[in-house]
This record gives C-alpha cells, structure tokens and sequence, in this order.
C-alpha cells in the first residue's frame, strides 16, 4: 500500500509548479515580442493549468482531497508546494524563455518516469501530458538556439538568463525530508536525485548546439523552501490577483 | 418508446451529428474521440469518450453536444463519462477525417510510427497548394491542437492539426 501523506505531497507539489507556471505565462498574453510567441506561450498556459487540474483532480478523486477548484483557489500562500523558479516574476522575454526551457524540459523527465509508476492514475495521465509536452520543448529548443546565435547581445541576454535561472531551475528538485525515501521505494517515482541527473542530461546537448555554458553545477546551490511552503515575496501577490475572480463568490457554480 | 430496440449502430450513427466546435466539419467520430458505446436495459445509453487535448476548454461543451444531440435522435437518456483508460492520439483520426480537414484549409496530422520527433513538422503539405516547401512557424496555433506553418510555394500561412502521440 503506497502511503497517501507521501502520495499528496508529491502530486501537489507537481500540480502547484504547473499552476503558477501556467498563471505566469498566460501574463504573456497579449504582450509577447512576436505574435506567433503571445499565442505559444498563451497555448502553453492552458496546458499548463488543464494539467493542474487533472493533477488536483487525482487528489481529489483518488486520494480524498479537496474540489480542485476550491484547492486551487482558496489555500494559504503557506499550503503551496511550487517551487522558486515557477514564482518569479515573467522578467524579460529572455528570463521566460530560459525559465520555460529549463521547467518544461524539468516536467519531461518527471513525467517521462511516471509512465511505468506504481501508482496507476499517473500512468494514463504521464502519456498524455509526454506527448503535449514534447511541443513545449520544441518551441524552447527552437528559441533558445535560435536567439543564442542571432547575434551577440543575444547570446549574451541568453547565457545571462541561464546563469540567473538555473540555481532556482535545481530547486524544482527539492527532495522530500518526510516522503522521498517511501516514494522511491514504492515505485511511484524514481526519486528527486534521479531525475536531476536526467534533466542535466536533457538540457545540456541543446545548451550546447546554443554555444551556451552551463555552469559548474557543483558550485550551485540550488534553490531550496517552495517545496516546505516557505515562498518568495513574489507568491502571495499572484495567488490573490489569481483568486480574485473565484473569492467573489466561491459558491457560485460556474 | 423506441429504447428496445436501440442498437450501438443507431448510436454511433447518432454521434456522426456531433460536429466539434472548433472544426465544424468533423465529427466526434472522425476525431476518434468516441471509446465506447454500452446499452444495458433500463439505464441511460453511455457514450464513452476522450479529448485530444487534456486542457481542451471544449471538452463539456461537446460531452453536453453529445448528450443532447444522441436523447434527441433516439429518445433515450444518454450518460456521456470521460474514458481514462484511453488517450487520444492523433492516428485515431479516421482517412475521411483527414481529407475533410484538407478540404476546410488545415493540414491534417501525419501517421505516427512510433515518437513525434521534431523533423515530422518540417515540409508539411500544404493544404491549399499542396507544396512541401513549407516550414513549420510556431508549434502553437489558434487552438491548442494546431501548429502554424508557412508555404514558401503560395505565400500563405496555415495551420495544421498537430500530430500527438
């Protein structure tokens, strides 16, 4: 029997880094450098926020939990579990660009190893997020080669955002004291530390044909606290500015 | 009544009538959305099925299009649930549905075998010349299902429905 403390824990965890990484790209919409760029970061907000809600909704129905839209909208800023990276500020288009690189090719490797789980409700759903994921990473793959070789303020503008991003990008990867060691022994998932590994693995060829530099991650400490509840200034602001609408009335059935 | 005598046949004929509100001129079984059909005698027809994209906002409206559209031609109740054992993925899209996604000027998905690797959205045809000297100029489209590509051959932009594993 897996333990549902350790299974609600990583599911929210999981769900909150795609529901405030959703609200911060949909803060693109309308605003992007290009059109093609509002519209795909638009695209990827809805993604992001209809994965979200399929992870609440697990909780939910599997596991006891809340009303997703009620879990979603009515916790203290302290109930949340995304980490860092997912609540700063969108910055410039090259703090997001690296920002969604850097996360998106985070979920792949997450969700890529929830394909065989032992719990089963993240089988189905690994399959279907993978295949939408893969045209997240494209379009980051794409851009972030693109924008490097372009010309030297654009290389410099990228290389400075990975430098900027990547402490708090290690952070998604914040072990759990209390659940991590029954997860991975129950098969769920293979654990914080492995799919680090994976994740440098997956970005570093693109960084590379991008003649960015990675920097030594030895050196790095990576962003730890969202994963506890402890959050930036950044988070409270956004979590009322996303439930106004719903706190008006939060019986209303919409 | 006519509940007696209610085949799965009436009802998959039934859902040829529900078009998607995004792209009118497929139904819900060109899409491959339908999983399954169950009549047990004395409870509502269930019509099971499953969105091509988990975030798709369309998804009540159409298990709602469903529901009314099937009650209304054949006079039953109809329960609509969502399959969570199945994914969509886009060969379950029928040849016809292909071609009438041609003809309405959007490039229909290209047959998986196996991965969607990059490359396979690269010198789509286009749809209104029929060029491969396209290329693909965002993976995102005006729904999420779509990707916008341009042909260097006719000068115009268009859209695609993306290919999903």
């Amino acid at each position: 029997m897996i333990s549902n403390a350790a299974l609600t824990d990583l599911i929210i965890k999981m769900a909150d880094d795609e529901l405030i990484q959703g609200h911060r790209n949909s803060e693109w919409t309308g605003l992007g450098p290009v059109m093609e760029e509002d519209i795909a970061f638009s695209s990827m907000a809805q993604d992001k926020i209809g994965h979200a809600w399929a992870l609440y909704r697990i909780l939910h129905e599997n596991l006891g939990g809340e009303d997703p839209d009620r879990f979603a909208f009515m916790r203290p800023e302290n109930a949340f579990k995304c980490s860092h990276l997912v609540e700063m500020p969108n910055g410039g288009y090259d703090f997001s660009l690296m920002r969604h690189f850097l996360f998106d090719h985070a979920e792949t490797v997450r969700y890529e190893s929830l394909h065989n789980s032992s719990f089963e409700p993240f089988q189905q759903l690994s399959k279907k997020i993978k295949g939408e994921l893969k045209y997240h990473t494209l379009h980051a793959n794409a851009f972030i080669m693109q924008l490097s070789k372009a010309s030297e303020e654009g290389y410099a503008r990228m290389q400075t955002a990975l430098n900027d991003t990547i402490a708090l990008a290690a952070g998604i990867f914040e072990p759990s004291a209390a659940h991590e060691e029954t997860l991975i022994a129950e098969k769920v998932y293979p654990g914080e530390k492995e799919l680090y590994h994976r994740w440098l693995d997956r970005i570093y060829p693109v960084l590379v044909k991008a003649s960015l530099n990675l920097p030594d991650m030895n050196t790095i400490t990576p962003v730890y606290g969202g994963r506890q509840g402890f959050h930036t200034i950044h988070l409270a602001p956004l979590l009322k500015e996303m439930g106004e609408v719903f706190n008006l009335d939060t019986e209303a059935s919409w | 009544m006519m509940s007696a005598t209610i085949t799965q046949e009436d009802v998959y004929h039934a859902l040829e009538q529900v078009m998607d509100p995004e792209i009118p001129v497929l139904s819900v079984i060109d899409l491959g959305m339908i999983t399954g059909v169950e009549i047990t005698e004395g409870q509502p027809v269930l019509v099971r099925m499953i969105p091509t994209f988990a975030a798709c906002p369309a998804v009540s409206y159409i298990k709602d299009n469903i529901r009314t559209v099937v009650e209304k031609a054949l006079g039953v109740a109809v329960t609509v649930e969502i399959d969570k054992q199945v994914h969509w993925e886009s060969n379950r899209m029928t040849a016809t549905a292909k071609e009438k996604l041609k003809n309405f000027g959007i490039a229909p998905p290209p047959v998986l075998e196996g991965d969607v690797r990059p490359e396979i959205m690269l010198n789509t045809p286009c749809p209104h010349c029929g060029s491969e000297h396209t290329y693909l100029r965002s993976p995102f489209g005006s729904t999420l299902c779509r990707a916008i590509h341009y042909c260097k051959s006719c000068g115009q932009v268009f859209e695609q429905f993306k290919p999903l594993e």
